[in-house]
């Protein structure tokens, strides 16, 4: 399950960023890293809450920048 | 130029005279339009006169807290989708600031500026992932010029100025812009009240020498919702027969 949770994060974040995928590593800071401004991290929560079908509230979006944070925040919520 | 069509539009204040105007302008070019206002009566009667299917009557308060979202909510649902955002309602309590009451200077920043925010934050959404919007809000020249009795209403206007601008600033790069039309003097029940002295000193501080019309802004706004204003963004249109060059 959390395998496949990471592949489709990752997918969504090639696609959005179009960043290399192989730079899409679990630890990749989404602005730091993949050079993310704030507004793609917003526009990368409403695609995660499309994607898996869930809400997002703010206090907790505002905690994912990372790839990881993203997986963790999905496969404890869905 | 300036074809709306397969586009949807939201014009708050669509009741009245500045606001239903600018709707039939909109539906003139082409779009779907959805009316809002209080009075579903007069909302009725302005969809009767634009006719067809491509008006939605959407009645609203604007001073609740949740009105804004829960009618970006009914929009989307009508019409599919919402392109276009007219922050038009607006209302004035004017009175010298020292009897000003509390109360009045809440109730016109909760509806002018408030509820437009709360608006133009519940369209985004799904602006941003079509990658076109448009949100134009109705300031007005006060907002820039001040007025006196007016301390309420000018600082509402002027903070849309200043929340469009922002806004229009975190946005452009997603092929959303955000602008406002400053209206002077334009003849709607809103300067109705005004007193024929009023009326006729305004006149004398006004090169075109008469009030416009809400065709008159109807017309700026159809022109900043078309594609061909794409490059137009933050700025505030003055509409005001010259009586304030800025
Ligand atoms: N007329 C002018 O000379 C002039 C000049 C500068 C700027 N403006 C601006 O232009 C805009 C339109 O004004 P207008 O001249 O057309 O005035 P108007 O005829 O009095 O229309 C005002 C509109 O705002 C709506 N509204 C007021 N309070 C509301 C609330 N709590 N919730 C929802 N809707 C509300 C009204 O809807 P209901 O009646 O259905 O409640 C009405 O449709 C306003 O923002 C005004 O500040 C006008």
């Amino acid at each position: 399950m959390s395998n496949d949770v990471a592949d489709r994060v990752k997918k969504i974040v090639v696609e959005h960023l179009g960043v290399e995928e192989a730079k899409v590593v679990e630890s990749a800071s989404f602005i730091d890293d993949l050079g993310a401004d704030s507004l793609d991290t917003v526009e990368l929560v409403m695609a995660f809450e499309e994607e898996f079908g869930c809400e997002i509230p703010d206090d907790a979006a505002e905690k994912i920048v990372t790839v990881q944070n993203a997986v963790d925040f999905i496969s404890e919520n869905v | 130029m300036f074809d709306l069509s397969g586009k949807t539009a939201l014009v708050t204040g669509a009741s009245g005279g500045i606001g239903s105007a600018i709707a039939k302008a909109l539906h003139d070019q082409g779009a779907v339009v959805g009316l809002s206002g209080t009075r579903v009566e007069a909302l009725e009667k302005v969809a009767a006169e634009l006719g067809g299917d491509r008006v939605h009557v959407l009645p609203a308060n604007l001073s609740d807290a949740d009105a804004p979202a829960d009618l970006v909510k009914r929009a989307d649902e009508a019409m599919g989708q919402l392109d276009i955002l007219v922050n038009n309602a607006g209302l004035t309590r004017d009175n010298l600031a020292m009897r000003l009451k509390d109360e009045d200077w809440d109730t016109v920043l909760a509806v002018n500026l408030t509820a437009s925010f709360r608006l133009s934050k519940a369209c985004l959404r799904g602006m941003m992932k079509r990658r076109w919007g448009r949100i134009i809000g109705i300031t007005s020249v006060v907002g820039t010029t001040g007025n006196a009795g007016q301390t309420n209403y000018a600082a509402s206007k002027a903070g849309l100025i200043g929340m469009s601008k922002s806004l229009a600033q975190e946005v452009a790069s997603r092929g959303i812009t955000v602008n406002c039309v400053a209206p002077g003097f334009i003849a709607t029940a809103m300067t109705d009240v005004l007193s024929d002295d009023i009326k006729e000193n305004l006149l004398s501080s006004i090169p075109c020498a008469k009030l416009g019309s809400p065709e008159d802004i109807a017309a700026s706004v159809a022109y900043l919702s078309s594609n061909e204003a794409a490059y137009v963004t933050g700025q505030t249109l003055h509409v005001n027969g010259g009586m304030a060059m800025i």
